[in-house]
């Protein structure tokens, strides 16, 4: 270690320099977020099969169900599509952006487990304030499922998906803020599981209803034409959002109804978050604390 | 705040789960560059006490300072002198001893390079240079432990947490910990606080806390404790019969 990079910080309360070889400032934050991507990554491409499930879940979709449905349930033309689109057409946005709700619960299944292993706790000790810790926990998971995304981009490129060669970079923003909101819903609801084992209701009640009732896999007019209530349920629902302002990005468009939705969920849940891993006001602290522990 | 200010400071602290109190009216300190043991039965209060100084519970009364920085006022210039081994085992087991030892060193904002040279000199004090790039599932239970201890001074904390460290390790693993441990605080002038209820790890001369039902029923140094009964065990055992026959 040089002295140069060494930061010695003088303190201000004993009058001595400080041995610490961190630093607080902006430069020390960053590194801290660099050090929790890369961990994430780590652990991701540690997991193989983590790593194939994410991508088969989505292909079994593509080849399969969608090429089941493609003569049954063709498109009409809708923006951001300006002709009649196939039916596998239609679902890659969808299925990529489910690869992000997966990956987000994902995430929030990990957090439930770090706390009942206690390496949460090694997180929460850092000197950095907890919100940009749970900040960087989520950039870390998103950071993970924009690699997946794009993945399952480049298998279904074979397929016949007609997205431009532009679109592939217009829809980097529209996955960040994607993964972004869903990692933030999943950040929020891993302070309110207990315990690892409550986690299939998470999959029950979150992912499959939140799957289902978007335009991921068909478009709300056909939803309507069936179910006014239902249409509005999926409207509603700030999963469409996600999918929609992937679709247009993906074809060079931005969707801005689709962008103030998935904005303002992101905010909210992400607050949400902080207040629940605050260790005064939050649910950690009424609970008694992280798992595992015995006070 | 002075240049007095010791490394730990807990004033009259208070923490309730609902209707029962885990922690009351604790204050306690541990001097700079001393040994300071935490002894107290199962339930005493220990992990409690512990989560309040590391930050992972808010004390809901009185007041923590590590070298003179609150933690409701400066968390960040608290927590950056605080190493911690916490009881159970953090470490992630699919990732290497170096892996783990650089995700705690980002945590502190410390450089990748200057982390690499931190860890290396680390792993020599702790005996385990070798074992650097393997995964630490290949670890045993008493090396495991090790590495958390490298890990707990990879940012050269001034102040190291270490709760109850050795529960479950074999005799000679636990006695390797308390004398690396031990040679960090005469060497470095590292202040330390143990929590335990193994007895033979503590000597006379070392300041010791005795806690029991949330409260502090003894303290000074464990050759004061100890006086007037056949051992440290025996005294800790007649404060603990004590405070439990108040509290009945």
């Amino acid at each position: 270690m040089t002295s140069s990079s060494r930061v010695v910080e003088l303190d201000t309360k004993t009058h001595a320099a400080s041995r610490q070889l961190g630093r607080l400032d902006a430069v020390g934050y960053l590194i801290c977020l660099g050090g929790i991507v890369r961990r994430e990554l780590l652990r991701f491409f540690n997991q193989k099969e983590r790593f194939f499930s994410a991508l088969v879940r989505p292909l079994v979709w593509l080849f399969i169900f969608a090429a089941g449905f493609r003569n049954t349930l063709g498109v009409s033309i809708e923006p951001p599509y300006q002709t009649y689109v196939l039916y596998e057409v239609y679902v890659v946005p969808g299925l990529a952006v489910m690869i992000q709700l997966f990956n987000g619960m994902q995430s929030s299944l990990s957090m439930v487990y770090d706390r009942e292993v206690g390496s949460m706790k090694v997180l929460l000790t850092s000197p950095y304030p907890r919100w940009m810790l749970l900040l960087a926990k989520l950039i870390a998971g998103v950071s993970v499922s924009i690699v997946q995304a794009y993945t399952f981009l480049a298998v279904a490129y074979f397929w016949e998906t007609d997205i431009p060669a532009l679109g592939y970079l217009t829809a980097l923003p529209a996955f960040l803020a994607a993964g972004m909101m869903l990692g933030a819903i999943g950040l929020f609801l891993s302070s309110l599981v207990r315990q690892l084992e409550n986690f299939a209701s998470v999959m029950n009640f979150v992912i499959f209803p939140m799957f289902f009732a978007s335009s991921a896999l068909y478009p709300l007019w056909r939803i309507r034409e069936s179910s006014e209530t239902l249409y509005w349920i999926c409207e509603l629902n700030p999963f469409t959002h996600a999918v929609q302002l992937v679709r247009f990005a993906l074809y060079e468009q931005l969707e801005p109804v689709s962008c103030l939705v998935v904005v303002g969920t992101t905010l909210a849940f992400f607050a949400m978050a902080v207040i629940a891993y605050d260790p005064g006001r939050g649910l950690m602290a009424r609970r008694g604390g992280p798992a595992g522990d015995t006070p | 705040m002075t240049a007095e200010a010791p490394a730990l400071l807990v004033a009259n602290v208070g923490h309730r789960f609902g209707t029962r109190a885990a922690l009351d009216d604790v204050s306690m300190t541990v001097e700079r560059g001393r040994f300071t043991a935490l002894l107290g039965p199962n339930g005493a209060g220990k992990t409690t006490l512990f989560s309040v100084i590391t930050r992972l519970y808010t004390n809901q009364s009185g007041r923590v300072a590590i070298f003179g920085h609150g933690l409701d006022r400066e968390p960040s210039r608290a927590l950056a002198r605080l190493g911690v081994v916490f009881q159970a085992r953090t470490l992630d087991t699919d990732l290497t001893v170096e892996q783990n030892l650089l995700y705690h060193a980002s945590l502190h904002g410390i450089p990748r390079r200057a982390g690499k040279a931190r860890i290396a000199e680390l792993l020599d004090r702790v005996g385990l240079a070798d074992r650097r790039g393997e995964k630490v599932r290949t670890l045993s239970g008493g090396q495991s432990r090790r590495i958390e201890i490298a890990r707990s001074l990879v940012h050269r904390p001034d102040l190291l947490l270490l709760d109850e460290p050795t529960v479950g390790l074999d005799l000679e693993s636990r006695a390797g910990i308390v004398a690396i441990v031990r040679a960090l605080v005469r060497e470095e002038g590292l202040s330390v606080l143990w929590a335990t209820h193994i007895f033979e790890e503590i000597r006379p001369e070392d300041d010791a806390v005795v806690l029991h039902l949330g409260c502090i029923v003894g303290r000074g140094t464990a050759g004061t404790i100890a006086q007037g009964a056949e051992s440290l065990e025996d005294a800790f055992r007649r404060l603990v019969a004590e405070r439990g026959r108040q509290a009945a």
